[in-house]
């Protein structure tokens, strides 16, 4: 990539912000597929349970008030035992959390500003409520984030939509959806090979301007209208006659029930008893 | 960037997700009605092509940054009001699920602001009456001009009054609205603009697609009374249960009295109006202070002119020794947790 380096700046940094963009996030969805096809207990599960188990998980973090710290932090028990159970990579977990950071940490910053009455002494240093709410609202984000990533990890889209389905979403909506995923990879290449020709054939900031973009995205849109048709052309040839079915069932087996009874009753415990000032005082007593 | 959980209350995340249900529903039977569950597979396609779409960036004429395509409008425009927000649906809760994009309780919210404001309200109520019939190349610039600001700004207020409801971010009202509009009155003449073009571009090419969905016939009103059934559902729903992990602790507002006056409540004075007043209120509040009435009404008189008793701890605990306990527990327990996980990871690894 020889061009990069006589190339003025603004190309070359949108070059580098987008381009790769695209086709990291193929990957990304590649990768996740590997995952979901793992074959741990925790992907064996329901995914209705599953689905159902981190909502009350994200509902019960999110219950705590404001300036809740210490007692958010057991809570971190459920996506590790889902992440070492699941046998799901930490790294990548981390790396995905910190990607979504930015913009409540931007909002979360403003706390500090508006809250400044000082809630607690750590010896001589005071800190204010703002930095403790802003502290709670980074471990909400990490708790809630890392659930939703790891629940998708070890139940891949399919299941996803099952569980959609039968909690009672609309079927155009789960098979739509299903779709959406399918063709994404298709449809991101595309678009992904669009953006390389038009950098490969553009120079400074001409090129990439408005119009061209207006033309571009027509243009895909007219390709993907057609393979629209020829799809459904296909399916009615296979016949689909507008209804659409489903046939392989899902089975609630004792193993979903006590995975989802057994988590309700720790979040129940975890959010009403603060344990970590319970082993706090234990611990600080112990020592002289 | 989309609403995260981390800033939302479980209150407004599931009323939030009771409108977004009860639309996602009622769009399915409607598709239903009308037979149009033949689009599934266009849908299904055309939201992946919004996806691969938002990743084309451009630069803006004026600025030089760049920007990117929202995508509600020209769905709107292609399939109509009710596939467009499934679809919509469907991308926001991939970016949901796969790019941890907007948080899953938060997911109903932002499929609220971003879907339902562009395919129910801005597409059928400006552009469809501007350009819908009969497109023009200067129609369909000031249709959709007009409804992607509308829809944009409706989404940044909806964003800013949930954040505010939830109570956690401490960014007041006026603040936040006052950065949130002005920036998405940028970004929606952006999406119109980018809007323009793609229709524009369609229209001189096969304007046949546009005439699709505007043959598709009239919009039935929305049913609102489902829509406000299943909010009374959840309201009573988050203040029965949710209401048992609502603090003891005195509120915000009584504990800033007591930081800034040594006391929680204002002491009524003993004899006018107001005593009387609060008498007769003392005789009919069926659940004073949120609580079950004491039995013997004597005590609760008593308790009126009593201040508040020291039993009750100022929140939060200020004392500096719960918080170093706070923070060694929560040390220990990040541990605990880190040792539990390494023992699953090893015991299955075994199996």
């Amino acid at each position: 990539m020889g061009n990069r380096r006589h190339a003025p700046l603004a190309p070359v940094v949108l070059d580098q912000v987008f381009m790769p963009k695209i086709e990291s996030s193929l990957f990304d969805l590649s990768y996740f597929d590997t995952l979901s096809g793992l074959d741990t207990p925790i992907h064996r599960l329901d995914p209705r349970v599953k689905v159902v188990t981190t909502m009350l998980f994200i509902v019960a973090v999110m219950s705590f008030d404001k300036y809740e710290t210490s007692g958010l932090v057991p809570f971190v028990l459920y996506p590790v035992a889902l992440l070492a159970v699941g046998n799901l990579p930490l790294g990548y977990l981390l790396s995905k959390v910190l990607l979504a950071a930015p913009f409540v940490f931007f909002v979360g910053i403003f706390n500090p500003f508006f809250d400044r009455a000082i809630l607690v002494h750590l010896g001589p240093v005071g800190i204010s409520g703002g930095w403790i709410s802003f502290a709670s609202i980074l471990i909400r984000f990490i708790l809630t984030v890392s659930a939703a990533l790891l629940l998708v990890a070890s139940t891949g889209i399919h299941g996803v939509c099952q569980a959609l389905d039968k909690l009672g979403f609309p079927r155009s909506f789960t098979v739509q959806l299903l779709f959406l995923y399918r063709y994404l990879f298709v449809l991101v290449d595309e678009a992904s090979r669009m953006t390389r020709a038009r950098a490969l054939r553009s120079f400074g900031t001409r090129g990439t301007g408005l119009q061209v973009v207006g033309h571009m995205i027509g243009q895909l849109l007219l390709r993907t209208l057609d393979r629209a048709q020829r799809i459904h052309a296909a399916m009615l040839c296979r016949g689909f006659d507008g209804e659409i079915r489903q046939f392989r069932p899902l089975k609630i087996r004792s193993g979903d029930i006590l995975f989802a009874v057994g988590w309700l009753a720790a979040f129940l415990f975890m959010r009403i008893y603060d344990v970590p000032q319970w082993l706090g005082k234990l611990a600080t007593g112990l020592v002289p | 960037m989309h609403m995260a959980d981390a800033l939302i209350s479980p209150a407004v995340g599931g009323t939030m997700w009771a409108a977004t249900a009860a639309l996602t529903v009622y769009s399915g039977k409607k598709l239903r009605e009308r037979m149009d569950e033949q689009k599934v597979p266009l849908m299904g396609v055309l939201g992946a092509f919004i996806f691969a779409a938002q990743m084309i960036n451009f630069t803006i004429p004026a600025t030089g940054s760049s920007g990117h395509l929202g995508g509600g409008m020209i769905l709107a425009i292609l399939l109509g009001p009710h596939a467009a927000f499934l679809t919509m649906a469907s991308v926001l809760t991939v970016q949901a699920l796969f790019f941890a994009d907007g948080g899953l309780l938060a997911l109903g919210c932002n499929i609220f602001n971003l879907g339902f404001f562009p395919c129910f309200i801005a597409y059928p109520l400006i552009y469809k009456k501007i350009a819908g019939d009969r497109p023009t190349p200067r129609r369909i610039l000031l249709g959709a001009m007009a409804a992607g600001i509308l829809a944009l700004e409706m989404g940044a207020f909806g964003v800013v009054l949930e954040t505010t409801f939830s109570g956690i971010s401490d960014l007041p009202f006026l603040t936040f609205t006052l950065i949130m509009l002005p920036i998405h009155l940028a970004i929606g003449i952006v999406e119109g603009l980018v809007t323009t073009a793609v229709v524009t571009y369609v229209w001189k090419a096969r304007p046949e697609v546009l005439e699709r969905v505007t043959t598709s016939g009239s919009l039935a009103p929305l049913p609102m009374k489902n829509v406000l059934a299943g909010l009374l559902v959840v309201t009573v729903i988050t203040g029965g249960a949710l209401s048992w992990f609502a603090s003891a602790h005195p509120d915000g507002l009584e504990w800033s009295m007591f930081r800034t006056s040594g006391k929680e409540e204002l002491k009524t004075p003993d004899t006018g109006p107001y005593f009387l007043l609060g008498q007769l209120q003392d005789k009919t509040a069926i659940l004073p202070d949120y609580g079950f009435r004491s039995p013997e009404g004597a005590e609760s008189e008593q308790k009126e002119q009593e201040e508040p008793p020291s039993s009750e701890e100022p929140w939060p605990a200020v004392s500096a020794g719960t918080s170093v306990s706070g923070l060694v527990g929560a040390l220990v327990t990040m541990l605990l947790a880190g040792l539990i996980g390494l023992a699953l990871r090893r015991y299955h690894r075994r199996v």
